[in-house]
């Protein structure tokens, strides 16, 4: 599979003297040392790395770190010093003034940070900027407008300005113009940052939804982890210009690159991000085909449990048993498991993201089972989730 | 402490000036004197024009505007009534129109040759760097030393009055324009570059549109320093207004001195608030 877009060893370097620079960068001097030799600065530092068509690529890092200076360079909003830009197999750093323009009109688009709306326009003509510059008729833009702002629900606000809208409304605005004249690709430079936290998560649902039906090349700069994550199918963590890793949220999270990665996910809210999936243990179970109470209650006193799952041959999920029920059912000389079965039993898929285990394992008194297709994968016990959150070495060793 | 001076002779500055003035008036003559002869026709004819209309006619016209510009309310329109009416009863009117069309042409020239060269030097730092000192020289200058080549290449009347006001009224248009449109939000400037806009579309349908209140900040400052010209062509037979007012210092009349200065005030007031208002009601 080709990717929408190839990055190759991308740089920008601002001041005076880049090429005397760009050779130090050659032999790896760090941006301070180049600073101090040529009063230059390294914005992008040999940038490489290539997003799929149809993939949510985030960009996130902290301010100063060069993400803004990056995705500009995509567009050629910014010059590259040196490097390329492959979009469907074109270079973008070598394109001539037309064909660059042709390639911002019809392939990308760009939503700004704070909106980037012309205030003496109406939403509509704000909307419509984009098709107006490529002489696109008045009909048609009409058409095309309306549609995009019904797609991002402001249907009925055409005739305002932006400055009558609030700041999610704006920037709904600046999303509905970059899909108008249809891109496949979308640069979103850190978007919902000027958001307060609700409409922020209120965007980002609406922007995933969007994207399932769009799936459009969607990059995303954040300085946001927990925006990173959620919306992310990979994500490149830049520092003083670089990339530092690139991977799934999930990589990130896991086996973070460096010190560097490692100090920045410390803080993130472990359970919106590790699901059922990562905390569960292989379970031990016994077959209600070939088991009675009496090897139930055996395996509990073996692995010091109190409680036990059953499943039938083909691993499907049938309940669980109690100690105290089996030593019953001993007592009382019963031969069939399925007597004593408890089938309300607490399951959640691995997919379940653990903030919403919290509640399910509280109200619990045996471990929550964990379903996939009617086949029990695995058991949360609470000491795991406990765990997750405290630290990742926990988890990485109990799911391979 | 300058003695090393001595070895070096006095410049002949103003020798090369004079020369490169002669030089210019000869070699453009053919430029200046069909500008004078055109241009002093056509100004003469809108002057005589102007003074034709009745004044009722004028004043009220003037009145109905300034209704509409102050946006319906009637202070302005009063104001240019009673004004008007004054300047009429002091039988200045006729000096008032060649004034009002020596003010009009000079401020319309100044925006036209102005807003581009504003343009240029937003877009071009070299240019800005050019243009700048040559602002501060056209406005430092003292306005009466313009009045000297002004006559060399277009003899007396309004129309080296206008062009002396060029010089002095157009810096701030110049400077607006290129302030204005310098301040455009980086963003904005990007939005349009990222749709593909050319320059020319970025030009005028963002930075133009959002520089549009500096820059008419700017023209009002030219209209405002054209009119202070008035009294000073008047010294090169520019009519109108500030010649009553030359001739009433030459005879030391403080009271026709004073009455031609009030007739320059009110025009003055009167042009100053429509530029604003305009600027505001869009």
């Amino acid at each position: 599979m080709v990717a929408k877009i190839e990055v190759e060893g991308l740089t920008k370097i601002f001041g005076k003297k880049p090429k005397r620079a760009l050779e130090l960068l050659q032999k790896n001097k760090t941006k301070d040392e180049i600073l101090k030799e040529t009063g230059n600065t390294v914005g992008v530092n040999r940038a490489s790395f290539s997003v799929e068509d149809g993939e949510i690529f985030v960009i996130m890092g902290l301010s100063g770190s060069g993400k803004s200076t990056l995705v500009r360079l995509l567009n050629r909003l910014i010059e590259p010093t040196a490097g390329s830009v492959w979009v469907d197999g074109e270079d973008l750093s070598t394109m001539d003034e037309k064909t660059l323009r042709e390639t911002r009109r019809k392939k990308m688009s760009m939503v700004f940070q704070k909106f980037g709306l012309f205030p003496f326009r109406t939403v509509r003509s704000n909307v419509e900027y984009g098709l107006e510059i490529q002489g696109v008729s008045q009909e048609e833009r009409k058409e095309k407008a309306m549609t995009a702002l019904e797609l991002v629900g402001l249907k009925g606000y055409e005739d305002m300005y932006p400055n009558e809208l609030s700041g999610g409304m704006q920037q709904r605005v600046g999303l509905a113009r970059a899909l108008t004249n249809d891109p496949q690709v979308l640069l979103m430079d850190e978007a919902f940052s000027a958001l307060d936290p609700l409409i922020r998560k209120e965007m980002q649902d609406e922007l995933m939804d969007l994207q399932e039906n769009m799936k459009k090349t969607i990059i995303f700069i954040t300085h946001d982890l927990d925006e990173a994550l959620r919306i992310g199918d990979r994500i490149a963590l830049m520092k003083d210009g670089s990339i530092v890793q690139v991977g799934t949220p999930e990589d990130i999270l896991m086996n973070p690159a460096n010190n560097y990665v490692e100090k920045f996910v410390e803080d993130v809210d472990r359970s919106k991000i590790l699901t059922a999936h990562h905390i569960m243990k292989r379970p031990e179970t016994i077959d209600i085909d070939k088991h009675g109470p009496r090897v139930a209650l055996e395996r509990m006193r073996q692995e010091g449990l109190s409680s036990i799952y059953v499943v039938d041959r083909k691993r499907n999920l049938k309940g669980y048993v109690t100690a105290d029920d089996a030593s019953e059912a001993r007592k009382k000389d019963i031969r069939d498991l399925q007597e004593i079965l408890t089938t309300d039993v607490p399951t959640v898929t691995k997919d379940t993201p653990m903030h919403d285990i919290f509640n399910a394992i509280y109200d619990s008194s045996v471990p929550i089972a964990v379903v996939e297709d009617g086949k029990l994968a695995g058991i949360i016990v609470r000491g795991a989730v406990i765990a997750a959150l405290a630290s990742d070495s926990e988890v990485t060793l109990d799911h391979a | 402490m300058l003695d090393f001076m001595k070895n070096v002779p006095e410049l002949p500055i103003a020798d090369w000036t004079s020369n490169f003035t002669d030089w210019l008036t000869d070699t453009f003559a053919f430029l200046f004197d069909p500008i004078k002869n055109q241009f002093g026709d056509f100004m003469e004819f809108t002057a005589d024009k102007l003074a034709a209309i009745p004044p009722v006619i004028v004043i009220l016209i003037v009145a109905i505007l300034a209704f509409f510009v102050s946006g319906k309310k009637f202070g302005l329109a009063a104001f240019s009534i009673v004004g008007l009416l004054l300047i009429y009863n002091q039988g200045l009117w006729e000096e008032l129109m060649f004034t009002f069309t020596l003010v009009l042409i000079a401020s319309v020239l100044s925006v036209i040759i102005g807003v581009p060269i504003g343009i240029l030097m937003s877009k071009s730092k070299t240019a800005e760097t050019i243009i700048t000192p040559v602002l501060d020289f056209m406005q430092t200058m003292p306005a009466f030393v313009y009045l000297i080549p002004a006559v060399a290449f277009f003899s007396i009347g309004m129309v080296p009055g206008v062009f002396a006001s060029l010089i002095f009224a157009t810096p701030p248009t110049v400077r607006l324009t290129n302030l204005g449109i310098r301040q455009v939000p980086t963003e904005l400037v990007e939005a349009s570059e990222a749709f593909g806009s050319t320059a020319s579309q970025k030009l005028f349908k963002v930075e133009l549109p959002m520089a549009r209140s500096t820059i008419m900040a700017g023209v009002n400052q030219t209209v405002m320093l054209a009119l202070s010209m008035v009294v000073i062509a008047s010294m090169i037979g520019a009519p109108g207004l500030g010649r009553e007012v030359l001739s009433a210092l030459q005879r030391a009349q403080v009271g026709t001195g004073f009455v031609a200065g009030l007739g320059i005030v009110i025009l003055a007031i009167i042009i100053d608030r429509f530029t604003q208002n305009v600027n505001k009601s869009k």
